[in-house]
């Protein structure tokens, strides 16, 4: 198979990336103030049985590299402790604000990668034109704007119109399921709607870049020469190409995602991941911003490998 | 590295930059955005710098009442401790700047260092440091700032450290690609069979050439680093006891800004850091594309089509 090389090296990558950040996730919780047992075990109402289970579990009596291939036993078994907040275990809070997160990301950015490639390649065509500028300076209005006061401006402005806290109607009483789709749709526009703008201004510069330099390339001069009409130049020659780079970028911007999406739902409170971040240093609640951190990174890394495989797919130079 | 990167900007080989000076005036003076963005932010310095002098009320002064609403006296009204939002905003500004700056200068010079060891040394060095860089990237890394400062605890030294370890990847590529494709011109060459010292040929001949692109980074990074920091604040992992822009942005959000109905105490403030990162982002994008080759020649742009209209409209139509 062409490139079976390029894949398990890219697959080792994130495996190692994996690693890397577990061990740092390891390291960083148990230097922070206080000791480890304090740290993992100071369930607030916690028995001393609890305590003691814990205690156990982790094995926060051992040695730190004892600690250390404890940590990783227990995380296979999907045991990253109990949350301070709320007493549950750790991976069920974040499963739930997991699930809460997706949809409303995952909206946001497809809203961004559809307008902002159009925009971009607009853009990109027409350089050097009023409608260029427009555009990017459009574009880089957003991009410069920080995200919560983006979001603060959206409330001040809709207000009323949109809610602008919360995934549910707290007094709807046992909805309907599409009674509940048509509520959490209608508290996800604000919020969605931010990180697309946000994300929108940051890929229109990313498009026109990548549109701007296949424009350059020998091949849309042959193209134009055989008197090929623009529009299918752009689409067929120029696009098709300038999508590889695009590709990456988009994958690496996905840290930025993740860092609108922490700032975005504490704005709209929105019970996710990234709530769950912001809650978790309010309350200095270290066992689930261990985890969210781990969640956050895991979902990045993933992703990442997701884009160098689909890149591998769009490109068929790659051999190894 | 297997993934392909496009390295923003590799200087053509052919026209070698006569003097930073002279680049950098040809630059700004050939990009109207550049200049904007220039003026910009230097008025943001001035007056930041100036902020003990020309601010019009103490930082911690009651002037007014809560929230008060903008007046003659105070054009951008009062926060919820009746101080001077424009007070504030200066302050503010010199304390998201020095964040900037110093954040910005531990980025420059770990990536730089990198960058130009990896590029320069090439082999062994290069391909473990890449991998470093390589893991840094992977991690996301607002969340990671997050984390550390939670732990270590709110303060200014903090920040600007959690900050500065943490956005040197992209500098580290850009210099990395640069030093490499220096390292094989010529006159390097020539310098070296003549005699001269690594540490010579990367002072006389390296630097300068790099020197472009890097400060074209640095003021990016200032950008990013800015941004960075009022995340920070917003969630309420800033220094308590400074006043930086994100911090204002924080104080009228927790202290109910919105619901008061002070929109003067929350739009100043985050469009202010939005103008500073705008202003960054003009000055680093336009020295970027002028050094970039590639975005000379545009064999299908609006401007060269000539020969039939795409849209037939107004003074743009072509």
């Amino acid at each position: 198979m062409r490139g079976a090389d390029y894949v398990i090296k890219r697959t080792a990558f994130a495996v190692i990336t994996v690693f890397v950040a577990l061990t740092l996730n390891f390291a960083l919780f148990r230097l922070a103030p206080g000791s480890a047992i304090t740290n993992l075990s100071r369930v607030p109402h916690a028995t001393p049985e609890t305590k003691l289970a814990l205690k156990k579990q982790f094995g926060l009596d051992k040695s730190k590299g004892e600690q250390y291939v404890i940590y990783l036993q227990q995380l296979a078994r999907g045991n990253l402790g109990i949350s301070f907040e709320n007493s549950q275990p750790v991976s069920s809070n974040l499963r739930v604000a997991l699930s809460n997160t997706l949809p409303m990301v995952a909206l946001g950015t497809i809203i961004a990668i559809v307008f902002g490639t159009l925009t971009g390649v607009i853009a990109a065509w027409r350089r050097g034109t009023g409608t260029e500028h427009l555009t990017v300076s459009t574009a880089l209005g957003f991009y410069a704007m920080p995200t919560h006061w983006l979001a603060l401006m959206l409330v001040i402005l809709f207000a009323g119109i949109f809610p602008s806290g919360g995934m549910t109607d707290d007094f709807l009483i046992d909805p309907s399921w599409f009674t509940h789709v048509k509520d959490v749709a209608y508290h996800m526009t604000l919020p969605a709607l931010t990180l697309a703008l946000v994300l929108f201004g940051e890929y229109t510069l990313i498009v026109r870049s990548a549109m701007l330099e296949t424009l350059g390339e020998d091949y849309i001069l042959t193209a134009r020469a055989k008197g090929l009409k623009p529009r299918t130049i752009v689409r067929k020659h120029a696009l098709r190409n300038a999508l590889l780079p695009i590709t990456t970028l988009i994958a690496l911007s996905l840290g930025y995602i993740v860092a609108g999406s922490i700032l975005v739902e504490t704005v709209f409170s929105w019970p996710g991941i990234g709530r769950a971040v912001y809650q978790a240093v309010l309350q200095r609640d270290y066992p689930m911003l261990q985890g969210a951190f781990l969640v956050l990174t895991l979902s990045v890394v993933f992703f990442n490998l997701l884009a160098d495989l689909l890149y591998f797919r769009l490109d068929p130079r790659i051999t190894s | 590295m297997s993934m392909v990167f496009q390295e923003p900007g590799l200087l053509s080989g052919t026209q070698p930059i006569r003097t930073l000076r002279g680049s950098l005036w040809k630059v700004i003076r050939g990009q109207p955005s550049a200049t904007i963005g220039a003026f910009i932010l230097g008025s943001f310095i001035v007056l930041a710098l100036l902020a003990p002098w020309v601010a019009p009320y103490g930082l911690h002064e009651q002037v007014g009442p809560v929230y008060g609403h903008p007046s003659w006296s105070h054009p951008l009204g009062l926060d919820d401790g009746g101080v001077d939002m424009v007070t504030l905003l200066m302050w503010g500004a010199r304390i998201s700047l020095v964040v900037g700056f110093a954040a910005t200068f531990v980025s420059i010079v770990i990536g730089g260092t990198v960058g130009l060891l990896s590029g320069y040394l090439g082999g062994k060095t290069d391909s473990v440091l890449m991998r470093i860089t390589d893991y840094f990237l992977a991690i996301p890394d607002v969340p990671l700032m997050i984390v550390v400062a939670a732990i270590w605890g709110p303060s200014l030294t903090h920040i600007i450290i959690v900050i500065g370890v943490l956005l040197w990847t992209g500098t580290a590529r850009v210099v990395r690609a640069q030093v490499k494709s220096i390292r094989e011109r010529v006159y390097v060459k020539r310098a070296r069979s003549l005699g001269a010292g690594n540490v010579r040929i990367v002072v006389r001949h390296v630097l300068p050439q790099i020197a472009p692109l890097l400060i074209a980074n640095t003021v990016l990074t200032i950008a990013v680093a800015i941004f960075d920091e009022t995340a920070l604040a917003f969630l309420g992992l800033g220094d308590p006891s400074r006043i930086s822009l994100g911090k204002v942005i924080e104080n009228a959000f927790q202290r109910t800004a919105i619901t008061s109905g002070a929109w003067w105490a929350i739009v100043p403030p985050g469009a202010a850091v939005a103008l500073l990162i705008l202003s960054c982002s003009m000055i680093g994008r336009a020295m970027e594309d002028a050094l970039n080759p590639r975005l000379k020649a545009a064999h299908l742009s609006a401007r060269s089509f000539r020969l039939r209209p795409l849209v037939g409209r107004g003074k743009d139509a072509v």
